[in-house]
């Protein structure tokens, strides 16, 4: 089997170098033959693929250890979950991860094609079979997963222990599949430059790819967060490392895609400026990818240099000069169908939060590249930290927070004063209300209160929102406010899943906004010593050690130590931190020791205590810190991925039936398009 | 004035903010990223590198690392091969810092030639990716070999 999946490699290369041929002169000449041929040859190159994968896979988890990269990232201990996801741990799987996951969204989106667009899908095909030959190409000649060792060793490194937590497991996954799905709206962008067919047409082709994109983007980023937060152990969920930047930079371009593509549909306005967006989420995944395997921008994240990078960056080259050369000569056909009435427009609004959009995506890009320009260009290697991204981001963000208030107030085209007025009143008193009585409450952080001022402008618009769509049901339908609400999500699920992904946004924001309110507090405790600190919201927590426990589990070495803990007097009970070492299935070390942090959570704040290390039998060094809200980041990150389940979830049935019933006698596609009889 | 005008006013104002705002940023708390052996030249050109605060990438000397008994302070060495200054650091180090290992350090450089750093991050060159000259050297490989 494992000689099978590393030949199916080879022919899955050769299939999608047949496909981007046959599918490019197939759309040129018209030849259905051609087309039909070039679309099969990209579902043989995923069945292939699958092949190669089901060989790595068989590999694992038959711990063939001549594999190198078997020997490399499993050992025979490590537990099975890890054993199947080390697939993805690595530099040569993820990549052929990478390109599973590419040929079978490519496949989907060709099969759900297969009547529709006919006109772009040779173009469609072609381009992502190119995509899909880069990807098979750099695996086969500069990282083979199925390379071998001139020895057999008696047993694997085994995995990071970091590495092995469940957010791990499906974390990068995620991202995968969101940097993945950004493949298929360049495919449509680049079959419409093409084509010269920029219409509406290739628009709505892509806007349920974006919106995937953006849905495992954000759950990506979020669960990484997550897995930072429990597993590195530092205390917080976001450092500004090139690698969280790089998943963050096409997270928000497709966002500010996803609001710029309403604005084309409604108005025929920033046609330029979408093709753009979408062509940039693409590349930035990619730019993405070159910089964590590059090693060209140090990072704690990073993969080890690797040939790998100038693989990516010489197809990045490629893709930037051929989108720019498309672009540029298209302009004429790019021109918008209609002006800017009103700068007092929901027009407007889009267009300011898209500037920000790409503001910030620009400072994240410039502040995560600033090393290598400031090399370049002064001879002077200067790096940007945290202060650069939050200086620069923290009034970006706060603007974009406003607008999410603003923007679904006012009409399109040019709002009238009675609307604005109608419109603004409640949420602009709920915002003032809540600002003063935060200000009252003694809230001096400048930042924190303009976020939760914001906040309540934005809440206060979404219950608005739903409110009125309610009153508006009822009214018309009869219908009680149970029944009302359900139905008008359903009935406008992009409207209201809107409403949601805002929702959590603003979950989001006042969880950032708490940040201002960490404290971390270093502690020295031998057993039954204890120590007493306050936290932010002034409750006295004291700290009893219990004394450190040494054992050993599965495949590690464990040194514990508990804290009794107590909360203004008050039992809270017990917190306990590890250090543990792995060792192989010999009980010889492996890696350097990782931490296992203790966690007592609550809506309010997050106790955190991180045990640092130990001198002597059971002198105790152990890092407590008190981390506001940090609860909240992850149930916003779940509304943002609820709201986005609910924009994607498919139109019921039902209108696609009546739309088929009151059209009867559609044209069947051949007939639309006689060059493309399909064979 | 036009709308479409007045969109480019606004948005030049936000997007020139924001510039303003990366340049200030940049020059207020970039810092310079060099290895020890360039360090030591910019102090040697310039005597306003020392008590300036710098990043600094080397390795961590083999058998080097010192740390107080009693306290959370750290002495260690490190080196590029060209330039080896001592380190002082104070704080919890993280799982990886061990011998041979790259470390960054950010702090300052005292005219005593001693490096007082505030953050120490270490990076294990076989995090995700062994390097293939090193994979031998993990223990379980050792014994593996005795036994052969």
């Amino acid at each position: 089997v494992i000689l099978v999946g590393e030949l199916s490699l080879w022919v899955a290369l050769l299939m999608a170098v047949w496909a981007a041929t046959v599918s490019f002169a197939g759309g040129q000449m018209r030849r259905g033959d051609l087309i039909a041929s070039g679309e099969r040859a990209i579902y043989a190159t995923f069945a292939m693929v699958v092949l190669a994968s089901l060989g790595l896979w068989t590999a694992l988890l038959t711990h063939d250890f001549s594999i190198k990269y078997v020997a490399s990232f499993t050992s025979a201990n490590l537990p099975k979950i890890y054993t199947i996801t080390a697939f993805w741990g690595g530099q040569s799987g993820s990549l052929l991860f990478w390109a599973l996951i590419l040929a079978g969204m490519c496949s989907v989106a060709l099969w759900t094609n297969r009547d529709r667009n006919r006109e772009l899908m040779p173009y469609v095909s072609g381009t992502l079979a190119l995509v899909l030959v880069f990807f098979l190409a750099t695996i086969c000649l500069g990282s083979n997963p199925f390379e071998r060792l001139d020895w057999i060793p008696p047993d694997g490194r085994g995995m990071n222990p970091q590495l092995q937590n469940p957010g791990m497991a499906i974390h990068p996954p995620n991202l995968y599949f969101g940097y993945i799905a950004t493949t298929i709206p360049f495919a449509f962008a680049i079959a419409a430059l093409l084509t010269r067919r920029l219409d509406a047409e290739w628009l709505a082709a892509v806007r349920r790819w974006a919106l995937l994109s953006w849905f495992f983007n954000t759950t990506g980023i979020v669960l990484g967060m997550w897995w930072a937060y429990v597993e590195l152990g530092w205390g917080g969920y976001w450092a500004w490392d090139p690698v969280e930047n790089a998943s963050l930079l096409p997270w928000l371009v497709n966002t500010a895609f996803l609001h710029s593509i309403m604005v084309q549909e409604k108005r025929g306005m920033l046609r330029k400026w979408n093709v753009t967006l979408v062509v940039s989420a693409f590349l930035l995944s990619i730019f993405g990818t070159f910089i964590t395997r590059s090693g060209i921008i140090s990072s704690v994240h990073s993969f080890a240099q690797s040939p790998v990078g100038k693989w990516f960056a010489g197809f990045l080259i490629v893709a930037i000069i051929a989108t720019a050369y498309l672009v540029t000569t298209r302009l004429k056909d790019l021109r918008s169908h209609t002006e800017l009435e009103s700068m007092i427009s929901r027009e407007a609004a889009f267009l300011y939060n898209n500037l920000i959009f790409i503001g910030i995506a620009f400072s994240v890009l410039w502040g995560t590249m600033f090393p290598i320009i400031s090399e370049a260009v002064r001879g002077n290697k200067i790096t940007v930290g945290p202060p650069f991204f939050n200086t620069v981001n923290v009034p970006l963000g706060l603007l974009l927070l406003l607008l999410t208030g603003i923007g679904p107030l006012i009409a399109w085209r040019r709002a009238s004063v009675a609307n604005l007025r109608r419109q603004f009143a409640a949420p602009v008193g709920g915002a003032i209300a809540v600002g003063v009585i935060f200000f009252v409450l003694g809230l001096r952080n400048f930042a924190a209160l303009l976020t939760y001022t914001f906040s309540a402008l934005v809440l206060t618009t979404i219950a608005q929102e739903f409110y009125k769509g309610v009153g508006a049901r009822r009214r018309m339908y009869d219908e009680s406010a149970i029944v009302a609400l359900p139905r008008l999500v359903a009935r406008n699920r992009r409207r209201y899943g809107g409403y949601i992904v805002h929702l959590g946004i603003v979950v989001i924001f006042a969880a950032f906004a708490g940040l201002a309110f960490k404290r971390e507090f270093d502690v020295n405790l031998r057993a039954g010593e204890s120590k007493t600190v306050t936290d932010a919201w002034g409750h006295q927590w004291t700290f009893l050690s219990q004394g450190i426990s040494r054992y050993r589990v599965l495949n590690r070495e464990v040194t514990a130590i508990a804290l009794d803990v107590t909360r203004d007097g008050k039992n809270a009970g017990v917190i306990t931190s590890e250090k543990r070492q792995h060792v192989d299935s010999r009980g010889a070390p492996t890696f350097e020791p990782s931490t296992e942090v203790g966690i007592k959570g609550s809506f309010k704040q997050d106790v955190y205590v991180v045990l640092a290390g130990v001198r002597g039998t059971d002198a105790a060094e152990i890092r407590v810190t008190f981390n506001p809200l940090v609860r909240w980041v992850w149930l916003g990150g779940a509304l943002m991925a609820l709201g986005g389940l609910v924009v994607m979830w498919p139109q019921a049935e039902r209108h696609r039936a009546r739309a088929k019933s009151a059209v009867p006698a559609r044209t069947p596609v051949h007939e639309q398009l006689p060059g493309l009889v399909r064979a | 004035v036009k709308p479409r005008i007045k969109f480019l006013l606004g948005g030049a104002l936000v997007l020139g903010t924001a510039g303003y705002l990366m340049a200030s940023a940049i020059s207020e708390t970039g810092v310079y990223y060099l290895t020890p052996g360039e360090l030591s030249a910019k102090t040697k050109v310039d005597p306003t590198f020392y008590e300036t605060g710098v990043k600094v990438g080397a390795r961590v000397v083999n058998g080097s690392i010192v740390r107080d008994p009693g306290g959370r302070q750290v002495a260690f060495k490190m080196t590029d091969g060209a330039q080896t200054y001592d380190v002082v650091y104070r704080g919890i180090t993280p799982d990886t810092f061990t011998d041979d290992v790259d470390v960054v350090v950010e702090g300052r450089l005292g005219r005593d030639g001693t490096f007082r750093a505030t953050t120490l991050l270490a990076k294990c060159a076989s995090r995700y990716e062994n390097a293939p000259d090193k994979y031998k050297d993990t223990p379980g490989y050792k014994q593996a070999e005795k036994r052969a």
